[in-house]
Order: structure tokens, then C-alpha cells, then sequence
């Protein structure tokens, strides 16, 4: 064949356009909004790329910290790769071999499986903070003027009224949103079985949309599914402020979340992740992240932002109900737990 | 058939209108949503570091599967057509079943096979990835993109016969000769519109690629994935959009090539 | 016109290998020659048998000759390529069918009759029928329109109509949000409702009838529609009894592919179907979610089932087909 065919050229074309395009994006940007990401690897520098795991919503967290912590000489040139998605979801694929250096997830348990697994330090949790760098409450969002008068863990049982929460064998958020009325029903746990009957209720009658993370509820919640959704303040601060026409209320009693952060100990990038992981607690992240709406854990911090996160009347922690574990064991367990018995009735 | 003119006159609306409320309204729409905000918007979203990224992945994925698949499929089109052995019917059905494999199942199957807990999962553990790597991707888009080429050379070798060959045979050219000179020549257009067909799906390719991908902007992220990303956890409604539009623009080039294309196989 | 065009022109592709392949675009409508203006060909005069003929004289020729890739014939190259396609294809679908048995045979079953998995196959086969029949009748009529009528950018619609094919089915799916979505500019809202997965599906589906049903129209003998014209048969009794037997086989054909199509579809309908379960969640999306929340022994018997379903669509079809073709044979 003398003459090159259109069949040859038009994969010349292909191949010399993604070559090309390789090349002059080699390192390429992390993030949509992290653009100048990218600029430090072009000039050359040395660099490590940091691998990031996180639960679905604190990317509007990470997307301030992480400039942040690139301004500092620890962070200098430091890459980030991120990706968000179901907490649990995250934690399976890096326990299944995703490679990551650092992760961020909405439960315990989803770090919990990668100690089990061997990929990060059992003592990922000695400091300070446990662990852990930020938090939120569990809170209902529901549609601009609140038509449906929602203030309270009852009104969401009122008759007609559709309830959407992601599902808890993925979710994180799930598992907080759940926790929040059952601990406010069954006093800390301690009526074990009228918490149930309320979440027995609640899932029997109420939710029938089944998100796979909190950000795919919240994406459910604004397309119209939906008079309530159960969701973190963080979120529910966040898609006020993109001018969604929601509203949140915070229950009188509720539940503090609090989202863990860890170190892969395997990770090629070990010291970079670690000052990134240390970063997480100095003031100056914490504020960013509170202004991003997450509750601070540094005390002086979450005193200057006391106003933007008011107290609810009570509010239980994983602690009162006898911490993780326990929880998890007896209540989201598959097949055994009490709530994911409730949820396969439901749902199967 | 005679129909009347106001027969003909209303199954005309009633066709267009269909195809209009079905095709143009909602192209329309997001054509409108994305570039209401202005050219500009629409430039800087779709060049953001993730978006190039996006597109190069993208472009790599269709680099590796095209060469991949036209190899593979002319030799597979040639062995079905040309190839006198037992199975050939089974391996017919083989090459059919991507078409009537979900996406979804390609991925799960690919998770089942390559994953860490997979048969395959020892390379996984000795660290060469395949799933959440690119390899995983490439392995999914080869598998929905595969019976393209073969389908679109099998008719045309079946027509053009083996007398040229054999004529070339008989005066002395050896098999290769035959296949750069006489075969790859006829066949040319009939794989060119299969490479058309293969590098549509590869670029478009969501539910497959999904499952294997780890999901990184930047990296493991093609643009398929970018336009649900966006729309999913960036909560960036109009990203998607315009990454949305950059893919119909490229669906458009293609259907145009495809257009192109078959009237000059047509021709031919 | 030459053999290849004849023989795409056949109506069902030639063979019993008609893979559900998107039914290329006929090249008539957009060469510019009227349609109408084709001479009517004779009845079954080859173009149905010629891709049969050529399958057969390919195979009947003699081997061993050293023509074309030679070795492709010679057990070494065969070896290849079915080393190829077992390691793209074969192996990960058998590792697919083992981890759905592998709880054993009960395992399996229990997965498959979970009232929400059965509820979302449900779904799949309900709206998938939904969205073939409206095809096999707005299909022909658009195929119909595309031959037998003539107005002003009958070629650009025409060419539009393989859009769904080249377009990657997220796009789709982010296509139809925008207009019938939250704040749809026209106020209808049909995501997350059985309608929006209908839409959804139809919009991918839409190129097979019509190009399946197209070329045979060209094709079809207006001689004898005329004849019954002129015995006094009205417009609706000759497409009843003349046109519609001859189109038959092309409508059921692209009809089925369109079903296979819609039983698998998942990047279109994934933004606007909602999936929620036992009413819009469609088998992918659960087999999905099945991975998601880490069973994935539910998630391979669910697609095996799903399997099983698009295989006895595409077995059925290929069955009707060949009877039909045979059928046809013996009238000839």
C-alpha cells in the first residue's frame, strides 16, 4: 500500500495529538478549582504527589486547605491527587489496592478496615485530636420557607412526609444521620428498642431513595426528590451558600460527627503526608475549614466561630453509645447489626 | 402506496416533531445553558488543568485501544472469514457478545477477573494494577469497543473474494505482500469506519469505565467521568454542561466522519 | 450499484450473524438520489442471499493457497486469536458466572429473587417493552417519512438520526436533564419517574428501527403496492397487508436490538432515573450499588440474570429471523 490510507493518518493524528497533550500536561492539575495545582510541576521543581481518599463532601474543605498548605514550606510543591466519593465505597477500593497516601473518611470504621488491612498504623488515632481534624452535626435540610413545618426527629414521621438519606452500607453520612434520632430516641442508648422503632419507621416508611454517598442525597434532595433530607451542617452550609433554595434545622438533640483523617503507612510520600495530616490542626487550617463551614476541633478556633456553630441542646457523641465498635457491631454490621437488619427488610 | 397529501402531510409532522421534541430540544437546552454565560466561561471550564487531563486520558485510552482492536479485528475478521476450522461459529458468538453485555456487567466482570480478590488478583497484590489503574480502563473499553472493526471488515472481505489474493500468491508474493498490497487496500474504508465506530464508543464509554476507575481528576479521569463528576460531587452544574458540550462536539465530528465515510465506502 | 451496498440493502444483515451492530446509515437518502427514483428491483432477486453466497463461496474456496494473511488459517493463528478474545471477553465473563454461583446454587437464587433485585430487573424488562414497542412504531414512521417523502433537510435530518450513537450516553443523560429536569425550562419534570428512564432510553435507542427499517423500504417492491392501489385497496389496507409483512422482519429486528440495547443501558439513564429502588432503579444501577455497599456476589448474580435476559432477547431474534429468512426462500 503506497498511499497512506485515511485509516493510517487519522491514527498518526491520534496518536502524535495525545503525545503531544501528555506532555505538555505531564503531572496534570489535581482539581477543577485547585488551578494552580499544577503551575509548581511545570517549573520543574521536585515534587511528591500526594494520593487523597476522602468521604464525598469535604472536597470544599480540602479545595481551601490544600492552597493553603502548599504556601507553607512544608507543602512546597507538594501535588495533590483527590477523589471523593461514599466513604465506605473509598475505604473498600484503598483496601482493595487503590494506592493512597492519606484519607479522610466520614466513620471510624472505614479507617478501622484499613488497620485490619495492614495499611495504616493501628496508633493513627494518638493524637490530640484522635484523629480527628474537623467535624459537624447532623442536621435536616428541607425546601426554602420549610413548607412542611420539619423542626424536629418526630416530624419527619409524619404521614406523607419522604425522607432522603444515603444508604448506610456505602454511606458514612448514613450512619450519622441514623445514629442522630436513634440516640436522641433511645436516651444515648440506653431504650435500645424505642430508638430502633423509630428507625424501623423511619426507613419502613420514609426513605425510599437510597444515595450512595451524602453528596449523591444532596444531589437527589435538589433535583426534587424529597421533603427532608438528613445531612452533615458542613453540606447543608454549603449548598445554602450556592444559593439552592433549601434551608437547614438543627434538631434540639442531635448527634457531633466527627470525621477521622489518617496517614497510609505505606505511603511513598510518608513525610508529606504526615505534615499535611499535622497541617489539619494548626489554627490557621482550622479556620479556613470552619469558614468552609466544618466545626473546628481546636478550641480557640471553634471559641471565634461559636457564633456560626451554635450549641444544639444536647448533643450525643459515638463515645455515649459505647464508641465504634460497639456501634458497629451491634447496629451496622451486615446481616447481624440491628439497623442493617431494619434497612435489608426494607430495602430487599 | 398512495397516501393522501394530507396522509403524507401529517405523519411528516408527526415524524419530525417526534424527532425534534426527542433530538434538538434538549441539544438546544444545554447548547443554550452552556454557552449563555459566554464563549469564555465555557473556554475556561473546559481548559481547567483537570478538564486537559481529562481529555488526554480520554485521547491515550482511544491511542491504545484503536491500534489494539485494528490488529486484533482484521485478524480476527480474517480468521472468521477466510479460516476453515471447528468453533468458528462459537468464536462468531464470541465476538458478538460485548453488544449484548451492560456496560456495568463489563465492569463487574473486569473487577471479578482482574481485582485484588480476583483470579488474576496475584498481579494486583505484586503490584502491576489493572483495576483502578489505566490498564483496568483500556481492558474495558477494548471489551465494549472489540466487535467494531471485526464486524465492519468481515462483509467486505467476504466480498471481495480470495482471487486477488490468489492471483498475487501465484505470482510469487508471500503472505505479507498479499495482505499490504492486495487485502489491506480493499478492506480500507470498511476498517476506517470501524476505527470511526471504535473511537466514538472509546471516547463515550461511562458505565465500563466507572467501575475500574479510581476516580482521580487529573489521572484515572476521563472526560465521560469528569461530566458526572462535576455534576455529582463537585456540585458544578455548569462544568458539566460545558464538559457535556466539548463531548457532543466531538460526537459531531464523528458522526460527520461516519457520514463521510459510508458514502465513500458506498461509492467505492 | 455495487454488491455491498446491495447487500446492505438486504433488510436483515445477511446471515444469521446479524449482531445487534448499530444498523449502519443507508448511504441512499444522503447521495442526494430520490429515493423514490430507485428502480423497484425484482422480487428476492439476491440481495438478501448475497452475503450468504459470499459467507459460503468464503468458506467453500480452496485453502493452503498462501493468500491474504495465510496464517491466519493455520491453527497457530486461530490459536491467537481465540487466546485474544478469551482473555478480553471469555475469562472475565467466566469469572463473572463463577462468583455469582459462588454461594452455590441457593446463593445465587437468593440474590437473583431479592425483592429489589427483582424489582429493578422488573423495571429493566418493563420500560425496555415500553421503549421497543414506541419504537417499532414511531421508528418505522420516521424510516417512512426519511423514504418516502420528500421536503426541505431530509438529508440533515436523516444524518441526524445516528446523533444518539456517536454521542456518549452520560451526555445524553446531562442532555435530558437540562430540559426535563429541576427548573426544566418547560416545566416538565420527569426525573426520577419511570417517564424520565423512558425518555432516556428512547433517546439512545432511536437510530435502530429506523435504520433497520429504512433500507428495506427502499428496497420494497412499490409495483406491487401500486397494483393493490389500483384494484381499489386503500392507503391503510395496502400498508396493512403489503407493506407491513415486507417490513416485518426489519422492524422486529431492529425492535429487538433497541430491547437489548435498553436492558443494558445505564450512562443515560444514571443522572436522570432517580434510582430508587422498586421504582426507577434499573438492573445496572442496583448492580452498581450491590458493589458499592461490598456484595458483590448479589451484584454477578444480578448480572448474570441480566445476562441471561439480553442473550434470550438476541437468541429469540436471531430464531425468528432465520425462520423467516428461510421461509422467504422457499417462497422465492
Amino acid at each position: 500500500m503506497r498511499r497512506p490510507t485515511l485509516a493510517s493518518s487519522a491514527l498518526a493524528t491520534i496518536a502524535v495529538t495525545a503525545t503531544l497533550g501528555l506532555t505538555a500536561c505531564a503531572g496534570g492539575g489535581a482539581s477543577d478549582s485547585v488551578a494552580a495545582a499544577g503551575t509548581a510541576a511545570a517549573g520543574g521543581a521536585t515534587t511528591s504527589t500526594i494520593n487523597l481518599y476522602a468521604y464525598a463532601v469535604p472536597k470544599v474543605g480540602f479545595d481551601v486547605v490544600i492552597p493553603a498548605f502548599q504556601k507553607t514550606a512544608a507543602g512546597k510543591g507538594v501535588q495533590f491527587q483527590q477523589s471523593y466519593g461514599a466513604s465506605g465505597d473509598q475505604s473498600r477500593k484503598v483496601a482493595a489496592g487503590a494506592e493512597a497516601d492519606f484519607v479522610n473518611f466520614s466513620v471510624e470504621p472505614d479507617i478501622t478496615r484499613l488497620v485490619d488491612a495492614g495499611l495504616v498504623d493501628p496508633n493513627w488515632n494518638a493524637n490530640a485530636h484522635k484523629g480527628i481534624p474537623f467535624g459537624s452535626v447532623v442536621t435536616i435540610v428541607v425546601r426554602k420557607g420549610n413548607p412542611k413545618g420539619i423542626k424536629d426527629w418526630d416530624d419527619l414521621l409524619k404521614p406523607g412526609i419522604e425522607v432522603v438519606t444515603p444508604n448506610p452500607f456505602s454511606s458514612g453520612s448514613a450512619k450519622w444521620n441514623l445514629l442522630a434520632p436513634y440516640a436522641a430516641k433511645s436516651n444515648g442508648g440506653a431504650d435500645k428498642a424505642a430508638g430502633l422503632a423509630y428507625i424501623s419507621a423511619l426507613v419502613k416508611d420514609h426513605v425510599k431513595v437510597q444515595p450512595k454517598s451524602g453528596r449523591e442525597a444532596t444531589e437527589t434532595f435538589l433535583q426534587g426528590s424529597g421533603d427532608a433530607l438528613l445531612s452533615y451542617e458542613n453540606e447543608a452550609l454549603f449548598v445554602e451558600k450556592s444559593g439552592d433554595p433549601v434551608e437547614h434545622v438543627t434538631p434540639p438533640t442531635t448527634f457531633k460527627i466527627e470525621n477521622p483523617a489518617a496517614v497510609l503507612k505505606g505511603s511513598k510520600n510518608l513525610a508529606t503526608a504526615t505534615a499535611f495530616d499535622n497541617y489539619l490542626y494548626t489554627p490557621e487550617a482550622q479556620k479556613l475549614l470552619a469558614e468552609a463551614g466544618f466545626r473546628p476541633v481546636d478550641p480557640t478556633v471553634a471559641q471565634e466561630f461559636a457564633s456560626k456553630f451554635p450549641n444544639p441542646t444536647k448533643l450525643w457523641t459515638i463515645a455515649d453509645l459505647g464508641g465504634w465498635k460497639t456501634v458497629d457491631s451491634t447496629l451496622f454490621k451486615k446481616d447481624v447489626g440491628d439497623i442493617a437488619k431494619i434497612y435489608d427488610q426494607a430495602t430487599q | 402506496m398512495k397516501v393522501s397529501r394530507g396522509t403524507r402531510l401529517s405523519l411528516r409532522v408527526v415524524a419530525l416533531g417526534y424527532l425534534f421534541v426527542l433530538l434538538a430540544v434538549p441539544i438546544g437546552v444545554i447548547l443554550w445553558r452552556t454557552f449563555e454565560p459566554g464563549l469564555s466561561e465555557f473556554v475556561a471550564s473546559i481548559s481547567t488543568p483537570a478538564a486537559r487531563s481529562a481529555l488526554n486520558l480520554s485521547l491515550l485510552i482511544v491511542a491504545i485501544t484503536v491500534p489494539i482492536n485494528v490488529v486484533f479485528g482484521v485478524a480476527t475478521a480474517i480468521a472468521l472469514v477466510r479460516g476453515r476450522f471447528r468453533g468458528r461459529g462459537l468464536l462468531q458468538a464470541v465476538v458478538d457478545l460485548p453488544f449484548a453485555v451492560s456496560p456495568i456487567v463489563v465492569g463487574v466482570a473486569l473487577i471479578m477477573l482482574w481485582g485484588a480478590g480476583g483470579w488474576f488478583g496475584a498481579l494486583d497484590r505484586a503490584g502491576f494494577q489493572v483495576i483502578f489503574g489505566i490498564p483496568g480502563m483500556v481492558l474495558a473499553t477494548i471489551f465494549v469497543t472489540l466487535p467494531f472493526v471485526v464486524r465492519e471488515v468481515e462483509p467486505v472481505l467476504h466480498e471481495i473474494g480470495t482471487e486477488q489474493e490468489q492471483a498475487a500468491s501465484t505470482l510469487g508474493a508471500d503472505g505479507w505482500q498479499t495482505f499490504w498490497r492486495i487485502t489491506l487496500p480493499a478492506i480500507r474504508w470498511g476498517l476506517t469506519y470501524g476505527i470511526v465506530l471504535t473511537v466514538a464508543r472509546a471516547l463515550g464509554e461511562f458505565g465500563a469505565v466507572i467501575m475500574v476507575s479510581s476516580g482521580f481528576p487529573g489521572v484515572s479521569q476521563t472526560l465521560t467521568l469528569l461530566v458526572h463528576s462535576r455534576y455529582i460531587d463537585d456540585h458544578n452544574t455548569y462544568g458539566a454542561y460545558a464538559a457535556a458540550t466539548l463531548l457532543m462536539g466531538i460526537a459531531l465530528v464523528v458522526l460527520l466522519l461516519m457520514t463521510v465515510l459510508d458514502r465513500k465506502r458506498s461509492d467505492r | 450499484m455495487t454488491a455491498h451496498t446491495d447487500e446492505q440493502r438486504g433488510g436483515l444483515r445477511p446471515g444469521t450473524d446479524a449482531a445487534p451492530l448499530p444498523p449502519r446509515p443507508d448511504p441512499t437518502p444522503t447521495d442526494g438520489t430520490r429515493p423514490d427514483a430507485d428502480a423497484p428491483r425484482p422480487d428476492g432477486a439476491g440481495p438478501p442471499a448475497a452475503g450468504r453466497a459470499g459467507s459460503a463461496a468464503g468458506s467453500g474456496r480452496p485453502r493452503g493457497s498462501g493468500a491474504g494473511l495465510g496464517g491466519l488459517r493455520r491453527p497457530l493463528g486461530v490459536g491467537v486469536v481465540t487466546l485474544w478474545l478469551s482473555v478480553i471477553v471469555l475469562l472475565p465473563l467466566a469469572a463473572l458466572t463463577v462468583a455469582a454461583f459462588g454461594d452455590g446454587l441457593a446463593g445465587f437464587w437468593d440474590a437473583v429473587t431479592a425483592p429489589t433485585a427483582l424489582a429493578a430487573l422488573w423495571v429493566t424488562v418493563l420500560v425496555s417493552a415500553i421503549v421497543a414497542l414506541v419504537n417499532a412504531v414511531l421508528g418505522t414512521l420516521v424510516a417512512w417519512v426519511l423514504v418516502r417523502d420528500e421536503f426541505r433537510g431530509k438529508r440533515l435530518v436523516n444524518a441526524v438520526i445516528d446523533l444518539p450513537f456517536a454521542l456518549p450516553t452520560i451526555v445524553a443523560s446531562i442532555v435530558l436533564l437540562a430540559l426535563y429536569g429541576p427548573n426544566s425550562p418547560i416545566g416538565v419534570e420527569l426525573n426520577a419517574t419511570r417517564w424520565g428512564l423512558v425518555v432516556a432510553l428512547l433517546f439512545v435507542t432511536l437510530p435502530f428501527v429506523v435504520r433497520s427499517v429504512q433500507p428495506v423500504l427502499i428496497e420494497a417492491d412499490r409495483e406491487v403496492e401500486e397494483a393493490a392501489a389500483s384494484l381499489g385497496a386503500s392507503g391503510w389496507t395496502t400498508f396493512r397487508r403489503i407493506v407491513l409483512p415486507t417490513l416485518g422482519p426489519a422492524i422486529l429486528s431492529g425492535t429487538g436490538l433497541a430491547f437489548a440495547r435498553a436492558i443494558g443501558e445505564y450512562g443515560s439513564v444514571v443522572l436522570i432515573g432517580g434510582n430508587i429502588p422498586r421504582d426507577t432503579q434499573v438492573a445496572s444501577q442496583y448492580i452498581q450499588q450491590q458493589i458499592e455497599i461490598d456484595r458483590p456476589q448479589a451484584a454477578a448474580a444480578v448480572s448474570v440474570a441480566l445476562l441471561a435476559i439480553a442473550f434470550l432477547t438476541l437468541f429469540v431474534l436471531r430464531v425468528v429471523s432465520s425462520r423467516t429468512q428461510r421461509r422467504e426462500e422457499r417462497d422465492a
